[in-house]
């Protein structure tokens, strides 16, 4: 395997089933992510977006073994992790950590600063008395915390700055990959900007590799190198950051882009919009073949009755539609 | 004056809270003009959303109270109405519509029921003339099939579809005005876009003024003919849309807008952030709330509280340096 690629996920599938009735008995199974491949390299930034329900959480979580995979493979390294036992698994775990959406949900209530950001260290022996105080003050600084708030709870912080402290949490074991869930979706415009350039400078002093998932495509391309769009539980297109923005392939991807509001008054008023019309279908149900032709205006006969594969079209660009005619870009 | 419809005046709301009275409107004056849509700006506390609450007489007392100030529709005070007129104005003068669809609903009661509760209490319709209007404003706002859907329940609609619902039930009186506080905030973009591209035609077609509330300054460029910025209880500048993106005079409307990032550039421009926290306004604000954040502050900034000036057509700033020069108008 190429050595510069640090994790790769192949055909992963999650199912949540549905349950109903006295005995629980299972009825059917959401497809929240239904056969999803992608890699990501060293020092990369790949974002992952696409609207609620499209799964990209899901992915996210799967990778840490939040929600078990019904199939699929996920290598680390070289590690393939789903068939790790418990043990060898958590010491893995190590490497690969979460930052999450909602800064006001993910931390204790109960803990100070310093136990938040000290526990993974003490539960993985890391650190301990004089040498543990030391490493949680070098992370508060490193998130941009004054260590006079040390001693404090998340419920006399800020959003931005329990955000902060999360990161801080996250840093702790010294990772290589973090899966950053929708890190600035519940923060005020003025705060996001702040913690997307420390997550950049992060990045660059660390060598970190991040998952970076979110709904808002402005900020990831700003902060992505690759972007994977995803629509249903699947990848419809993946490309460097610039392919993506600039020569969109996928009709989905082509709608959500000219649905994203730019800034700019005069801009705007020169866009052609693609207005999708209808809702995104039930998960539990998808459409058979392609699962956006419900809503796609290029549908034909042929999106009915098979799965398009996600094909590269260009070097690097990556798209799974059969209207796209193949080897012309 | 331009046909002024609604005129705010040195409008103040505070709240008593455990911690201290919080002053959250702290002088707003603004005018909405026969059919314009207003654009209000600003983040999370700014006082966007309590300004227009206030007008309604929707702030629930205690803990909140309108202090000081007058608003005038039709040559009349909202502010010193009676509950029962000014309920007749919110539900045939003034409609609204709210952040989350969902918690406004009653889940009990069917759409039908719920959509045609204004005209129950304030025309003597028929049964069926009520039906088939409901139907008809359905219609409008592109819900498909709506003479069956009007016996289904919110949770039987998506969030798209029920924020489509609330509109209809906001215009079923034919309001003079529509106000929109966050209303596509919990929406997907795909989604926002039709809710934003129905909004504009609906008033097209049915001619009312809009103040639609927001913290997107992305959504707000592509629909509003003229903007006003709130920070700290206060508007702080108001121009006509073109002025306020090409020429922002405030530094906080300057920072704002060199925080977003644009989809139609590339990503290695680092984003431009604010420095610090919006304020929590325990005192009402004597000097400049944004000095304390501020890169152009001078000394008088602590000291003296700015007031609107014209600086260009009906554009107005509340501040006492201009950033062109860097020093004090």
């Amino acid at each position: 395997m190429d050595q510069d690629i640090l994790l790769q996920v192949e055909d992963l599938k999650v199912y949540f089933p549905i349950r109903r009735g006295v005995f629980r008995s299972v009825v059917g199974n959401v497809h929240a992510v239904d056969g999803v491949s992608f890699s990501i390299r060293r020092g990369e930034t790949l974002g992952l977006v696409g609207e609620s329900g499209c799964g990209k959480t899901t992915t996210g979580r799967a990778i840490l073994k939040f929600n078990q995979p019904i199939e699929g493979k996920i290598y680390f390294g070289d590690q393939e992790l789903l068939s790790l036992n418990e043990t060898r698994f958590r010491q893995l775990r190590r490497r690969i950590q979460m930052i999450f959406q909602d800064p006001y949900a993910s931390l204790n209530p109960r803990m100070t600063v310093r136990e938040t950001v000290g526990e993974p260290l003490s539960i993985f022996r890391l650190a301990r008395g004089a040498d543990l105080e030391r490493s949680i003050y070098k992370y508060l600084g490193l998130v941009g915390l004054s260590s006079e708030f040390i001693d404090r709870y998340p419920h006399e912080f800020s959003g931005g700055q329990r955000q902060r402290i999360g990161i801080a949490r996250a840093l702790a074991l010294n990772p290589d990959l973090i899966v950053c869930d929708e890190p600035i979706s519940a923060l005020d415009v003025s705060i996001q900007a702040q913690i997307v350039n420390l997550l950049e400078d992060l990045q660059k002093e660390l060598n970190l590799t991040y998952l970076f998932i979110a709904h808002d495509l402005s900020m990831v391309r700003h902060i992505s190198d690759r972007v994977a769009v995803m629509y249903l539980g699947t990848i419809v297109e993946l490309a460097s950051s610039q392919d993506l923005y600039e020569q969109p392939l996928h009709p989905y991807t082509q709608a959500l882009m000219s649905a994203v509001p730019i800034p700019d008054p005069k801009v705007e008023r020169q866009r052609n919009r693609t207005i999708l019309s209808g809702d995104v279908p039930s998960a539990s149900n998808p459409p058979s073949g392609c699962h956006f032709r419900t809503r796609c205006p290029l549908a034909a006969e042929i999106c009915a009755l098979e799965r398009p594969r996600l094909a590269e079209i260009s070097t690097g660009h990556f798209a799974a539609c059969h209207m796209i005619p193949k080897g012309d870009i | 004056m331009p046909d002024s419809l609604l005129s705010i005046e040195n409008l103040e709301t505070c709240f008593r809270t455990p911690e201290g009275t919080v002053h959250a409107v702290n002088g707003v004056s603004l005018e909405l003009n026969r059919g314009e849509i207003l654009g209000i700006v600003g983040e999370s506390g700014c006082g966007k959303s309590v300004t227009m609450l206030s007008v309604l007489g929707l702030i629930p007392n205690p803990p909140g109270k309108v202090t000081a100030g007058k608003a005038f529709y039709k040559g009349q005070d909202l502010l010193k109405m009676k509950d029962r007129e000014i309920r007749r104005i919110r539900c045939s003068e003034i409609g609204m519509v709210f952040q989350d669809p969902l918690t406004y609903f009653n889940p009990v009661l069917t759409i039908g029921r719920q959509v045609t509760e204004p005209l129950d209490m304030h025309r003597s319709l028929s049964k069926k003339a009520t039906r088939d209007l409901a139907v008809h404003m359905l219609d409008l706002v592109g819900i498909p099939r709506p003479s069956e859907r009007l016996k289904d329940y919110p949770h039987q609609f998506s969030g798209g579809m029920r924020q489509r619902v609330m509109i209809a039930m906001a215009l079923i009186c034919s309001p003079q005005i529509l106000i929109a506080d966050e209303p596509t905030t919990a929406l997907d973009v795909t989604i926002q876009a039709q809710i934003v591209e129905l909004v504009k035609d609906l008033r097209d077609k049915l001619g009312m003024a809009i103040i639609w509330i927001t913290h997107d300054l992305g959504l707000i460029a592509g629909l509003a003919q003229r903007i006003v910025v709130m920070y700290g209880g206060l508007i702080i500048e108001e121009a006509l849309v073109d002025d306020l993106y090409d020429a922002p005079h405030h530094p906080y409307t300057i920072g704002l807008l060199a925080s977003l990032p644009h989809l139609d550039e590339g990503h290695n421009r680092k984003l431009t952030s604010i420095e610090g926290l919006p304020p929590v306004l325990y005192k009402k604000p004597v000097s400049c709330p944004f000095s304390e954040r501020c890169k152009m502050r001078v000394e008088r900034c602590d000291k003296e509280m700015p007031s609107l000036r014209l600086i260009g057509n009906r554009h107005r700033v509340a501040c006492w340096v201009n950033p062109e020069t860097g020093k004090e108008y």
